[in-house]
């Protein structure tokens, strides 16, 4: 009886992190229709999950919440984005509610099931609807667990997992990555 | 909290000669949104083997036990489990990110500060309640709580 949940090895290793890219049209949690162009020039952490999900995705969340506090201002260059896997029933007021207990900056991007699919498919990101009978309305979703880091320009930098580094190590990495683009310019 | 857990188990338990376990670190995340299944986690010690069966909570409808599977091409997934055997002095650990205990159709939000009765089912030790005391939203254990 599977309920959820594959953090598995992202389809972006194998298959070329290149195509890997941040675009989307969906709706922020204010309920404002944003796409990636609303992001440009800011570095972009995205985790595409669930409210309804128990266990990875508060996790998650609060780690990427942990991440952006130790980014002190750097955080300005970064832009944190949950994308639900479940639209139908994440929606703008429900993602409201939900992105604000984890961080002020979060923010929550939710659309039609079409939006949705699209976003993770320009991701290479994974999930599905799992039909499981004792959870609310009779389903959950099962989605990859990573978090995305892509440059300010919409790719692909870097993946990361909660369970694999403490919070400290990505946000090392990402003021590091920072800096290098700041060299560069 | 081992103490309090341990005398617990004497009140609930007077019976010698009985499996003893030791619940310890039990604790919640509170809700975001009261419709949203919850989740605990603690840690489980035994002296002899035994066999975690059931777990309720007058909080929750029903209480489910997830773990994580991984098959041979790495793909891990949560997963639904009957039972939790525990050996005698291994630590059985539920944390954030591997496994948890599931509390579906909450009665009411949990809100952070408060606690709950969780009562737990074992194969020899018979049964055992413990507080289980609510954390923030975004905490990920009861020595580490990331605010």
């Amino acid at each position: 009886m599977r309920a959820y949940l594959a953090p598995q090895p992202p389809q972006a290793i194998s298959s070329g992190e290149a195509d890997i890219r941040s675009e989307f049209s969906l709706t922020d949690h204010t309920g404002r229709a944003v796409t990636e162009a609303d992001f440009a020039g800011r570095w972009q952490l995205v985790f595409f999950g669930f409210t309804h999900c128990p266990d990875i995705c508060p996790t998650t969340l609060a780690y990427m919440a942990s991440v952006l506090d130790l980014l002190g201002p750097q955080a300005d260059r970064v832009a944190p984005l949950f994308i639900t896997v479940d639209p139908v029933r994440d929606t703008v007021p429900v993602m409201a509610e939900y992105v604000s207990a984890f961080h002020p900056r979060l923010v929550g991007l939710t659309g039609t099931e079409a939006q949705v699919a699209e976003a993770a498919q320009a991701f290479r990101t994974w999930y599905e609807r799992v039909e499981e009978e004792t959870a609310p309305d009779g389903y959950m979703m099962a989605h990859a667990g990573h978090i995305y880091l892509m440059d300010p320009d919409g790719r692909f930098e870097a993946v990361f997992q909660e369970r694999d580094q403490p919070p400290e190590a990505v946000a090392e990495e990402i003021l590091m990555q920072i800096e290098k683009e700041e060299q560069q310019e | 909290m081992k103490l309090l857990v341990a005398s617990l188990l004497t009140f609930a338990m007077p019976m010698a000669a009985q499996a003893e376990i030791i619940v310890s670190d039990p604790w919640a995340r509170a809700s975001v949104l009261a419709s949203r299944p919850g989740a605990a986690y603690l840690t489980l010690t035994s002296d002899e083997l035994d066999r975690l069966l059931e777990v309720t909570s007058p909080v929750a409808g029903h209480v489910m036990l997830h773990g994580i599977e991984t098959d041979a091409a790495g793909v891990s997934r949560m997963v639904h489990i009957e039972g939790l055997d525990i050996s005698p002095g291994t630590p059985v650990t539920l944390a954030p990110g591997s496994s948890h205990l599931m509390l579906m159709d909450l009665s009411r939000k949990l809100e952070e500060g408060e606690s709950f009765p969780l009562t737990l089912v074992f194969e020899a030790a018979g049964k055992l309640t413990v507080e289980v005391p609510v954390l923030g939203p975004g905490a990920m254990g009861p020595t580490e709580e990331r605010p």
